[in-house]
């Protein structure tokens, strides 16, 4: 039973706890800033016509989305020291998330680009713009505007998605959850602390999507399935 | 070198199966629960009942606040502590049920949402009971929207799914994770593994996206 339910435990451990959670927080933001990288080069080289470009960037998104972030995390962690390349177990942690997100990122200003209608890039055409002028005066400034809370949410499951790090032993919020459990023999503290910890960072996150998205005077993101 | 590592993981075929085969059917069964609970769930989230549906509100957001990792050890670890005796499979199915069926409610309830209020209100005008308004004139047409998030929901499910390897279930991801500790070659072992869940979701993510385009096609019908 739960009766011997510790707070006592927990707030030892609260430290601990709070250097996860900055942990958590830190390396979500740097592979965030890598997915924003990675999609907007997978996403321009996808929505170009020559095939040497386009392929290559379909093939990934499509490989990316097709198959599940552990493998792919699994892949680097197991696969990259074969290559010679070895890395600090964050590194890879944060390159298996900036890649994932990177060709869920992809797709979404995809979308974003797709949504501005016909007449805008007709008027462009017609104002005498040329591609990169169209691209950067009449396009993507309104792509980006449809695109920032579909984004803002991608960084909310990223945030989620980082918990997996604690399998190869990265040391951020879940592998302080792990580590409690393992060395007290107190799962029920550890992981409900764990979760607690994920909540306070998904409603403090959400609260920011939420007033930057009405600041913008944005359309809030539709229910989006990530697939 | 390289065909030597390919003979050994070759011969690792049924393993591979079997965890192929245990991927599938935790995220099949999670899919059917899922679906059921989720469609149950939506419908009350929609409903008129406020208690009822603000209870499911906060449920969905507890569980989408948190990681799938996370929820996983808290019933793997947890339930045993209340006296419920569990393996790493039953865990597994209910956490992955209860994953689908918090994302199910949502879409359900946003389809149900969309759908114009005139076609409840003609509904109810014509005498039809409460559940066959649900039934015959809702649901139908929410089921424009539901259907192509639906299959991006199931693809969503295998891939969570492979998170059930943390605990010991001999999946697809577990048995890469196995193999790789015999034959060091992780990009190889962990290729196949990739493919293998291509396999399953690719044709589910093509069907999602002709699911999506036609049924804007009958939207935009609708629209004109």
């Amino acid at each position: 039973m739960l009766g011997n339910f510790s707070f006592r435990v927990i707030l030892e451990s609260l430290p601990d706890f709070g250097y996860g959670l900055m942990a958590t927080l830190w390396l979500s933001l740097l592979a965030f800033a890598g997915a924003l990288a990675v999609g907007i080069i997978a996403c321009a080289m996808n929505l170009q016509r020559a095939k040497l470009l386009h392929v290559p960037a379909a093939v990934f998104i499509d490989a990316i989305r097709a198959t599940p972030l552990l493998a792919q995390l699994y892949f680097l962690y197991f696969g990259l020291p074969r290559l010679g390349i070895v890395l600090p177990e964050r590194v890879v942690g944060v390159l298996a998330l900036s890649l994932n997100s990177g060709a869920y990122v992809a797709e979404i200003i995809r979308a974003g680009i797709l949504s501005i209608s016909r007449g805008q890039v007709e008027a462009a055409i017609s104002s005498g713009m040329g591609y990169g002028q169209r691209m950067r005066l009449v396009i993507l400034p309104q792509a980006f505007k449809v695109a920032i809370p579909p984004l803002l949410s991608q960084a909310i499951v990223l945030v989620k998605d980082s918990a997996l790090l604690s399998l190869i032993a990265v040391a951020e919020l879940t592998r302080a959850g792990q580590l409690l459990a393992s060395d007290r023999f107190m799962p029920a503290e550890a992981f409900l602390t764990t979760a607690a910890c994920y909540l306070l960072l998904y409603y403090g996150l959400k609260s920011v999507a939420a007033l930057a998205t009405l600041r913008l005077g944005l359309r809030p993101a539709a229910l989006r399935v990530r697939a | 070198m390289i065909w030597q590592q390919l003979l050994s993981i070759a011969s690792s075929y049924p393993l591979a199966l079997r965890g192929l085969g245990t991927t599938v059917v935790v995220s099949l069964i999670g899919l059917v629960a899922g679906s059921l609970i989720g469609f149950a769930m939506g419908i009350l989230r929609a409903g008129g009942n406020r208690l009822i549906s603000r209870t499911i509100g906060v449920w969905v957001d507890l569980i989408r606040g948190t990681p799938f990792l996370v929820q996983l050890f808290l019933i793997f670890f947890i339930l045993p502590e209340l006296g419920i005796e569990l393996e790493a499979f039953d865990a597994s199915v209910i956490a992955l049920s209860n994953l689908a069926a918090c994302f199910i409610c949502e879409t359900v309830a946003a389809g149900i949402a969309a759908v114009p209020k005139g076609q409840v209100e003609a509904a109810l005008a014509s005498g039809l009971p409460q559940w066959h308004q649900m039934r015959h004139v809702v649901l139908p047409q929410a089921m424009r929207i539901i259907l192509p998030s639906l299959v991006g929901q199931y693809v969503l499910l295998i891939k969570d799914s492979s998170v059930v390897s943390a605990i010991g279930l001999t999946d697809l991801t577990r048995v890469g994770w196995l193999v790789v500790q015999r034959v060091p070659n992780g990009l190889l072992v962990f290729a196949i593994v990739g493919l293998g869940y291509f396999a399953v979701c690719y044709p589910l993510i093509a069907l999602a996206r002709r699911l999506e385009r036609r049924m804007g096609a009958a939207h935009a019908e609708v629209q004109l």
